[in-house]
């Protein structure tokens, strides 16, 4: 089967800086993908060179298939047809999304008019149908409110509704939810998932947050320094993770329940992408790293079913794991 | 339990806000009546969504902003009034760090200027004490001299927060209080500086008052958890017990709505309903337009914070209250 997306060593720089580094990634029909990793890790910048969103200074080469055609470098007009159509993107800041001096029917008819082929009162009907879809209460009133009336929650609500306008294949919410407050978080968690069942529509999940990620995730990408380190299910990464870094990352989630530990910080800073260290990108804040670390740069290789490291230390870091845990 | 460094008696908030430019002005009840005692040398965590009024609590209890009503004591004395000279005193003992380090800090002056000001302030030690004592306090955060003399943007968000941290520390405080410290941190950062606070917290003996969102992280450094809705506390009792047993259907809520990894969302409580707005506060329970549990009483009448065993206080007239009915019945 044609995977829905396939991204080939896709590599992204910002005069002469790379800060994307060869990212070789798969997507089926219909999965949620998540990518996890800290600020300037490469996780939002993955999906905008891919969609060519990114600024003309930005030097991207590598490859990008949707259903096997190459949409990297590929004309204005057929972007098109792509972006906002079969791949739609909701972002963080809901509220930036949105022109604050127009109505949401008329932000929702402008998507609903480029990507459907609808016209007048069609046009009206599915954009009540997609504001009822997500959610919003007294949907048929509240199309001719300004985006200053709603609150936060409901604000992404229609940043999902105008992103399911062209009826996508794939999804990318890239930190939907982190500046909503929790409960409005779980809301618009619940919504997405729904949603991507019932139209069972490929989803990526970009966040920061683990916890996130986990639950609402089938397979799970962790980057660093613009590279995957660990590619896995869901439950299987934060059962068992095998990257240092992977763990690290999930040794410093202070638990909610059972004993508190001290968390395990992983020591140090990102490094900045001008100044790459030589080898694993990691190296300099492993506890493992050995001294071939610095030499070569660790490629992504399979070491199960469905599962792929980025560590030449894997074995070592995979006893440690358990060592730990018979104690 | 050691004697209370901190004690905050039924303490009251309002802002006059106005809808609009001719609007009727409306006031704005951010904190109603709460109480809270901190014991020396522990922390109190404090929760809730925004508009819960946890923020302006902390704010109220440094004396940064004066209550309304109700009084704070601090080391058995009341606040002294703002400005005075015993005022001044006071506050040496009692300092914030706030969430964004980069917006806290000057970005045209060294780092280790910075960390001095509080002792130039308070005149604290002769020049070359003062010079001592910030190298002292870098240490303390875990940098060297030579991030002394670098200036805000030179360092990463964590070094940030590290070095308002120090200048926090400078004058020897007794208290802290943190507003969202780790909240803008990438986690493995986030793991570094809570560790990193709480070893100072046991070092330097201090006493916090830790506010956040993140039930987490306030988990990780609290004795004692108060959890915040519209301005009033719902529910209170010890870290750990409050969370693996939450008794309000709010805390309920909250605690099922923090992902964990390795739990798939089918058991998560989704509340129904918009944010609180602090503007128009529900009659009664000020939770009851979300609760999924809510019975006819909770539209009308207040439920007061009371004891239900243990260390625990809650304010929801389903656990409190003497009778049980559902809303059908009603």
């Amino acid at each position: 089967m044609t995977p829905l997306v396939s991204i080939e060593g896709l590599s992204v720089a910002f005069s002469g800086v790379p800060v994307l580094r060869g990212v070789d990634l798969t997507l089926q029909k219909g999965e949620a993908l998540g990518l996890v990793g800290e600020s300037g890790s490469g996780k939002s910048v993955t999906w905008l060179a891919a969609l060519g969103l990114l600024p003309r200074h930005a030097k991207v080469s590598g490859s990008v298939r949707l259903d096997g055609r190459e949409i990297l470098g590929a004309r204005a007009a057929e972007l098109d047809q792509v972006r906002g159509g079969r791949v739609a993107m909701i972002f963080q800041d809901p509220a930036s999304a949105l022109n604050p001096v127009l109505t949401i029917r008329k932000q929702l008819c402008e998507a609903l008019a480029l990507h459907r082929d609808l016209s007048g009162e069609a046009v009206k009907a599915e954009a009540l149908r997609l504001l009822n879809l997500v959610g919003i209460p007294d949907a048929a009133r509240r199309l001719s409110a300004y985006p200053h009336e709603f609150s936060g929650g409901q604000v992404q609500r229609i940043m999902i509704a105008m992103a399911l306008a062209g009826n996508p294949d794939l999804l990318i919410a890239d930190e939907p939810t982190t500046a909503l407050d929790a409960t409005i978080q779980a809301q618009i968690l619940e919504l997405l998932s729904t949603i991507r069942r019932e139209m069972s529509m490929a989803m990526v999940l970009i966040s920061h947050d683990l916890g996130v990620v986990a639950e609402n995730c089938d397979r799970v990408s962790v980057m660093y320094a613009g590279r995957i380190v660990e590619q896995a299910p869901a439950n299987q990464l934060f059962a068992d993770p095998v990257h240092p870094y992977a763990q690290g990352l999930i040794g410093a989630l202070p638990p909610l329940d059972g004993p508190r530990r001290r968390l395990t910080a992983i020591p140090g800073t990102v490094p900045d992408p001008a100044h790459m260290p030589d080898g694993c990108a990691f190296a300099p804040r492993c506890a493992l790293a050995a001294e071939p670390c610095g030499r070569t740069s660790p490629t992504l290789a399979p070491i199960a079913d469905n599962r792929a490291v980025a560590c030449i230390r894997a074995e070592a870091s995979r006893r440690a794991l358990l060592g730990i845990a018979a104690e | 339990m050691s004697a209370p460094l901190v004690e905050v008696s039924s303490i009251a908030r309002s802002y006059a806000m106005r809808s609009g430019m001719f609007g009727r002005s409306t006031a704005v009840h951010a904190v109603d009546g709460v109480s809270l005692t901190i014991p020396k040398g522990e922390t109190l965590g404090l929760v809730g969504e925004s508009g819960s009024g946890k923020s302006t609590t902390g704010r109220i209890v440094l004396g940064l902003e004066p209550p309304d009503r109700g009084e704070v004591r601090f080391d058995g004395k009341p606040m002294a009034a703002v400005g005075t000279r015993a005022w001044r005193a006071q506050r040496a003992h009692m300092q914030m760090i706030f969430q964004d380090p980069l917006g806290a800090l000057d970005r045209r002056l060294p780092v280790a200027t910075q960390i001095r000001e509080p002792l130039d302030i308070h005149g604290l030690g002769t020049p070359a004490e003062r010079e001592e004592r910030v190298r002292e306090l870098l240490r303390a955060v875990e940098l060297t001299p030579a991030h002394g003399v670098r200036y805000p943007g030179a360092l990463s968000g964590g070094q940030r927060q590290r070095i308002v941290l120090a200048r926090a520390l400078a004058t020897k405080p007794d208290f802290l209080v943190c507003d969202e410290p780790v909240s803008a941190l990438d986690v493995s950062i986030q793991a570094q500086v809570v560790n990193l606070l709480c070893d100072l917290q046991a070092q330097l003996g201090l006493t916090l008052l830790f506010i956040s969102h993140d039930l987490r992280v306030v988990r990780q450094i609290s004795n004692v958890v108060a959890v915040m809705y519209l301005g009033r506390i719902v529910e209170i009792g010890s870290a750990d017990d409050l969370f693996a047993r939450p008794e309000h259907p709010y805390t309920q809520a909250l605690v099922s709505a923090s992902p964990a990894p390795g739990r798939r969302s089918a058991s998560r409580i989704v509340l129904a309903g918009d944010p609180p707005n602090p503007a128009a506060r529900p009659n009664g329970c000020a939770f009851h337009p979300r609760c999924p549990r809510a019975i006819a009483r909770c539209a009308s009448e207040v439920p007061a914070l009371s004891a239900v065993g243990g260390d625990r206080k809650v304010a929801c007239h389903l656990v409190t209250g003497p009778q049980v009915e559902t809303r059908d019945a009603a």
